[in-house]
């Protein structure tokens, strides 16, 4: 679905992508991972072309994604993106937030009713918050109503960009169980940016480990664990290990 | 290529509102004259409007009195741009500061220079109000004072000048030079302050018109000039040369004025308009009546008639400059947030006309508008635009990063952004800036009456005039009343406006 040739981007004094190149297969879940500031942001913000490329270009079904802000807008109804906390309108309901782009395109509203309750029974959202504001629901209903938002159009790709950061545990449990079903019954092509091993490992068909604006190593789970291209990938997988020694810390 | 089009649809408004508030030119289509009078903001100058007015109704002709305009240039400006036909001024006020570059020696020097602007003068109307200095006579007694020259021996006196005395070519500064005069307390005030001033021992020398009615209430001497440093100010009609073919008989009443106002009786007249609170306009008629023969109507309006007619002025003034005022500065605060740079420009150039003193601001707008309505709405206009683009701007440039980000991911065209997204979230923002604009607007509009705009100004300014504090508060009651009214009516408006998902946040940030 995408494929990134040599492309950096720097901002200011700090290089936030070295010239990298990667292939984003079609209908998988693709896992950006890496301690914060490693670059995985900046590079899911240059698929949707919030961000454009300084040097290299970015091919997305093929075509590379065009610069002008006005050829960007097809793409984009074609890439559902949510970032962490939602970003959802705070002065529209959640049902508005939702249907939002729906109603700008002028669907019937007997097409935008039936894609909303199809949403609403995929992400297990109770269907009487829908009238709330944001400023009324939990941090899970929010990003639910943002998974929502992110895919009303039936887009083929779904960038999420830390979609479970802001969430307490059991929540965020709760919600990487619903994620992995829609995953797996939309098969769509899912890039999911996240610095937890155990959501990557879970929720990723690939994973792919950055630092310092490079990719270290691309590859599955147990690849990074048997075959660990580098002694960051074995050290940024033991950081995330239980403690030894019973795994509680007193 | 739309932006471009939006930009020719906010002129054609602006355009559209300021032909609304033009009024049009006030002749209509049949043969009856109009004349135009004016007059300065003092009662000489009123009542001698009201004489010429009355007058030339007389005739048959229709008149009106712009009474009560804010100095001797806005005068001056409306009668040469035709927008006034007469008005009652002074020969030395003419060639001493209207004409001062042109250093006229006589008055028939005055009348030729006069006639290249197309205006020309009544014989004279018979008193001389030149300016003298006065003190309260006791103190005068006291201190051994009876001339000018007098003054020399005391250096510790205090001087209040009118502001006008104090600024122009003939007046303070060329007295002092004159008599060599070593005071250092000299401090500029309003004319009509300076009495109440001497009263309160805060100054002991002031300057005086010859004609003052409060020589005598107050009980002061007139120092000699014994210098004769003040030329004549005779006092004249200035009227259009293009009156005597339009309005003929009127303009042949208006000069049975010539020598028929002595000094003695315009004291006595001055007196009753300013000591015995006649209004002025019933002190004309009783003049004319008296002296010529001519009897006029003097009408009266109630209070609450005033009140009406003056807060229907006043919202005029208000409404029209603030809508005009949101049509451009809400568009300038949504490209001053989209372009910072451009924004700063924007922002430091409104702000700059902020600190323009508004009666400085109005005078200057009478060249380019005239008097009456426009210029006022103009330079309310123009003092609205700051709060308005500065909250608007703030106001959008206040959206979180994650929220723009995610309008813009969507793939919501630029202006489907703003107008469902932006535009929405930071209108308390710019609400709160059109609140802001419309209190002071209302405060600034009772300026207007200096150009003969009308409002709530007009009350206050005669009430200084008089010193009548209930004329003053007829004029600042209402004007309070009507920011308050306001400042409730923007709250109403914003809790219908504002979008309730953004009241909920703010109540909860807020708990």
């Amino acid at each position: 679905m995408y494929e990134l040739q040599d492309v950096s981007k720097r901002f200011g004094a700090t290089q936030a992508l070295h010239p990298l190149s990667l292939r984003l297969p079609t209908g998988r879940t693709t896992v950006l991972l890496g301690p914060s500031g490693c670059g995985k942001s900046t590079l899911v913000r240059l698929l949707n072309g919030l961000l454009i490329p300084d040097t290299g270009r970015v091919l997305f079904d093929g075509k590379p994604l065009p610069r002008d802000t006005e050829a960007l807008l097809p793409v984009r109804h074609r890439v559902g993106y949510a970032l962490q906390g939602g970003g959802l309108f705070p002065h529209l309901s959640g049902e508005e937030n939702v249907t939002l782009m729906a109603r700008h395109l002028r669907w019937p509203a007997a097409r935008t009713r039936e894609r909303l309750a199809t949403l609403v029974e995929l992400t297990r959202f109770p269907a009487d918050a829908l009238a709330r504001y944001p400023a009324q629901l939990s941090g899970g209903q929010r990003q639910r109503v943002a998974l929502m938002r992110s895919l009303m159009l039936d887009p083929d790709v779904l960038l999420l960009d830390e979609p479970l950061g802001a969430l307490d545990p059991l929540v965020r449990h709760e919600l990487q169980g619903d994620l992995r079903a829609i995953f797996a019954r939309l098969r769509k092509t899912v890039v999911l940016v996240t610095h937890d091993l155990a959501e990557a490992g879970f929720l990723g068909d690939g994973i792919v480990l950055m630092r310092d604006g490079r990719v270290v190593q691309q590859g599955g789970l147990a690849d990074l664990e048997t075959r660990p291209a580098d002694p960051f990938v074995t050290r940024f997988i033991q950081a995330q290990r239980p403690v030894p020694g019973g795994g509680v810390v007193a | 290529m739309s932006a471009s089009r939006s930009s020719h649809a906010w002129g054609l408004l602006l355009t559209l509102v300021l032909a609304a508030c033009g009024g049009g030119s006030p002749g209509s289509g049949d043969d009856v004259p109009t004349v135009r009078v004016g007059s300065k903001k003092f009662t000489e100058s009123v009542i001698l409007g009201d004489m010429v007015t009355q007058l030339a109704r007389s005739t048959g002709a229709r008149a009106v009195h712009r009474r009560e305009l804010g100095g001797t240039t806005v005068l001056w400006e409306a009668l040469r741009r035709g927008e006034l036909d007469v008005y009652p001024e002074y020969t030395g006020t003419l060639r001493q500061e209207l004409l001062s570059g042109r250093k006229l020696p006589d008055d028939a020097a005055l009348r030729e220079a006069l006639e290249e602007e197309g205006l020309r003068l009544s014989a004279p109307l018979g008193f001389n109000n030149t300016y003298a200095l006065g003190m309260k006579e006791a103190e005068a007694e006291r201190l051994g004072i009876r001339r000018i020259s007098d003054l020399l021996a005391h250096p510790e006196l205090r001087f209040g000048f009118s502001n006008e005395f104090m600024d122009r070519a003939d007046g303070w500064p060329a007295l002092r030079e004159r008599y060599r005069l070593p005071q250092r307390d000299v401090r500029g005030l309003d004319h009509d302050l300076a009495y109440r001033g001497l009263e309160s021992g805060a100054l002991q020398v002031t300057d005086l018109y010859s004609t003052d009615a409060e020589i005598a209430a107050y009980g002061l001497r007139v120092l000699e000039d014994d210098l004769h440093h003040f030329p004549a100010y005779d006092a004249v009609l200035l009227y259009r040369a293009d009156l005597e073919s339009r309005a003929p008989d009127a303009l042949a009443a208006l000069r049975r004025l010539e020598g028929r106002l002595s000094e003695a009786e315009m004291v006595k007249l001055n007196a009753r308009a300013r000591l015995e609170r006649t209004p002025e306009a019933q002190v004309a008629a009783d003049f004319l009546a008296s002296t010529l023969g001519i009897t006029a109507e003097v009408r009266g309006e109630s209070l609450s008639a005033r009140i009406w007619r003056r807060t229907r002025e006043h919202l005029f003034l208000v409404a029209v400059s603030l809508l005009a005022a949101l049509a451009l500065a809400i568009p300038l605060g949504v490209l001053a947030a989209r372009r910072p740079r451009l924004g700063q420009a924007v922002l430091g150039l409104a702000g700059i006309i902020q600190t323009v003193p508004s009666l400085a601001l109005l005078v200057v707008m009478i060249p380019l508008l005239g008097i009456g309505s426009r210029p006022a709405i103009a330079a309310l206009f123009l003092y609205s635009l700051l709060p308005i683009v500065r909250n608007t701007a703030a106001g959008l440039s206040g959206i979180p990063l994650e929220i723009r980000e995610s309008a813009e991911a969507l793939g919501l065209p630029s202006r489907a952004r703003l107008w469902r997204i932006e535009l929405p979230m930071a209108a308390p923002s710019i609400l709160a800036g059109i609140q802001t604009a419309a209190v002071i607007n209302v405060g600034t509009a009772t300026l207007g009456a200096l150009v003969g705009a009308g409002g709530y100004g007009q009350p206050i300014l005669t009430g200084i005039r008089l010193d009548d504090v209930g004329l003053i508060l007829e004029g600042a009651i209402p004007a309070a009343a009507l920011a308050l009214l306001a400042s409730a009516l923007f709250e109403a408006v914003e809790r219908a406006v504002v979008p309730k998902g953004l009241r909920l946040r703010a109540e909860s940030e807020s708990r």
